[in-house]
């Protein structure tokens, strides 16, 4: 029954009702949108079919350039800071026991799934000059007056690595977990220190989990939208946010769109670049 | 030393993790409308509030609206893929599920525009329903997923053994396959809800306009003023995932699911 290939119309059925709803909601969806990235627009309104690539063109702006650069800058550093933390923070977790871990993962998969704003809602809060650190430490002494750190950039990589730090771990922990316990075992019989055996065997071993797992929080990072425009400065909006106002506010869908494309394209192609520089390092 | 350097650097991120939620909590006890942190007088109005106006009521109740129906709808599109491509592997089924995960890894903005550009050339912009066939779409990667997971963890054997017996493939699927993957599937159910609910930019292209969600109220609600209102939002949210992540890792197996191997031999 299993592995067999599947014989006739029939055999095809459960098929039909998910490959169906994939292509008219997602296919149809996007194709669109890279049409509609060619067409032209109507000033004032919506656009016309056509095939001009004054969009693409129009991409070449100042503005559009330093965006993509901060957004691809502030999500490479903030996924470095979450791998580089989130890398022993995984380990860690696994070698607990299985109970352990089950109340780590529950609260990390409870901190995953908070939307953008209450990260951004909750930051902007502890950041504040009402109600956030800084009343703690004039109440220690350390400071003469509460003070407000928000808006800036440190507060949003903050909250980006907020974001993305329980995403890293989800997405280190299967290799992690994998990982055979005779191999630190073996390096610390052999007279390596603890901290050495990390560094060497550990992160070796896993080198390959960790591009992944950077090229991962990279991109999902990159998708930000919220939190640079509450814990950032205009200056630190990201493209989600460029493009979210081209379609919405600015209501230049062929616009957006061409920069949606361009972006995917973008991520892409550092997604590829990254691979490939992981997969150099190891011959 | 290093066991003592472990726990501290556990600790620090244990703090890190728990410090924007602790004042979150905190702020929304405020007996008055402000936000101090520690709270001035304690008291549950912000959370009465919540569940009394209109204002919030409706996006409360559009929000759970919408991620129950889209996280049924993501599982009806899973479950058979991932059954067909548990019993065929062909390259075609391949196909379909790497489509299935492409929403969730690409940038969201990227899909929310494609879905913007799709309900309105088709007339349905703005209408509850668009949300949520596009939440269903956006997080089918999360049933089609576990279930997947579900679908390897039978043992070809038992499925053999069944057939010997002479039950045809339906029966063997109602009585020996559907059971196994059940938990599965309840789990890609819960985490697609629980993710529906928190969405935002999605549910902001295709319809933020007409039917507000949580995660829309909120927002807009930051460029208006804060109120404690808000923080007891963030605080049920917290709570009604730790529940529900909670009852999974009760009664499931979490850390399989979220890809270690199997259970531990104790």
């Amino acid at each position: 029954m299993i592995g067999e290939k599947p014989k006739g119309v029939r055999a095809h059925l459960p098929l039909a009702y998910p490959a169906l709803m994939l292509a008219i909601f997602f296919i149809i969806p996007f194709g669109m949108m890279a049409a509609v990235s060619f067409f032209h627009r109507q000033p004032g309104g919506f656009y016309i079919p056509g095939f001009e690539f004054t969009n693409y063109k129009n991409l070449y702006t100042a503005l559009f350039g330093r965006t993509l650069l901060f957004s691809i800058f502030v999500a490479g550093l903030s996924a470095a800071v979450c791998v580089s933390l989130g890398f022993p923070f995984t380990y860690f977790i696994t070698r607990m026991r299985r109970r352990t871990q089950v109340i780590w993962l529950v609260f990390l998969m409870s901190v995953l799934s908070l939307s953008e704003v209450i990260i951004g809602f909750a930051w902007s809060l502890l950041l504040s000059r009402t109600a956030g650190v800084s009343n703690l430490l004039v109440w220690l002494g350390l400071m003469e007056q509460p003070k407000a750190w928000y808006p800036g950039f440190a507060a949003l990589l903050f909250g980006i690595c907020y974001l993305a730090f329980p995403y890293t771990v989800l997405v280190l922990y299967p290799s992690l977990s994998r990982l055979n316990p005779a191999l630190p075992e073996a390096s610390q019989t052999l007279g390596a220190s603890p901290v050495r055996t990390f560094f060497t065997v550990i992160v070796g071993s896993m080198r390959n989990a960790i591009v992944a797992a950077f090229v991962m929080v990279f991109v999902f990072t990159l998708g930000v939208y919220l939190l640079p425009q509450i814990l950032g400065r205009p200056r630190h909006w990201t493209l989600s946010v460029l493009i979210t106002d081209q379609a919405i506010y600015q209501t230049n869908m062929p616009m957006a769109a061409s920069m949606a494309i361009f972006f995917m394209f973008v991520s892409l192609l550092l997604v590829a670049l990254t691979m490939a520089i992981g997969k150099g390092k190891k011959i | 030393m290093s066991k003592t350097l472990r726990i501290i650097f556990l600790s620090l991120i244990l703090f890190l993790l728990c410090g924007p939620l602790i004042v979150v909590s905190g702020v929304s006890l405020n007996a008055k409308k402000r936000l101090f942190f520690p709270p001035e007088g304690i008291s549950l109005r912000w959370y009465a509030e919540l569940l009394t106006e209109s204002s919030w009521l409706i996006p409360v109740q559009n929000s759970l609206t919408i991620a129950f129906t889209s996280s049924f709808i993501a599982l009806s599109i899973a479950l058979p893929l991932a059954y067909f491509l548990w019993r065929y592997r062909v390259f075609y089924a391949k196909a379909l599920f790497t489509l299935g995960i492409s929403p969730f890894i690409l940038p969201p903005v990227i899909t929310a525009l494609g879905f913007l550009s799709f309900w309105v050339t088709i007339g349905f912009y703005g209408k509850m329903g668009a949300t949520m066939i596009s939440h269903a779409i956006f997080f089918v990667t999360l049933p089609l997923v576990t279930i997947s997971l579900g679908f390897e963890s039978i043992d070809r054997e038992i499925v053999e053994a069944a057939q010997t017996m002479g039950a045809d493939s339906r029966t063997v699927f109602k009585t020996v396959v559907f059971p196994m993957i059940r938990p599965y599937m309840i789990s890609g159910l819960a985490f697609a809800f629980v993710l529906s609910l928190n969405e935002y930019i999605v549910a902001y292209m295709v319809s933020g306009f007409t039917v507000e969600t949580l995660p829309i109220k909120i927002f807009n609600s930051l460029r208006y003023g804060y109120t404690p209102v808000m923080a007891s939002v963030a605080v049920v949210f917290v709570l009604l995932a730790v529940i529900i992540f909670g009852l999974i890792g009760r009664f499931g197996d979490l850390p399989k699911l979220l890809g270690a191997l199997g259970p531990e031999e104790e």
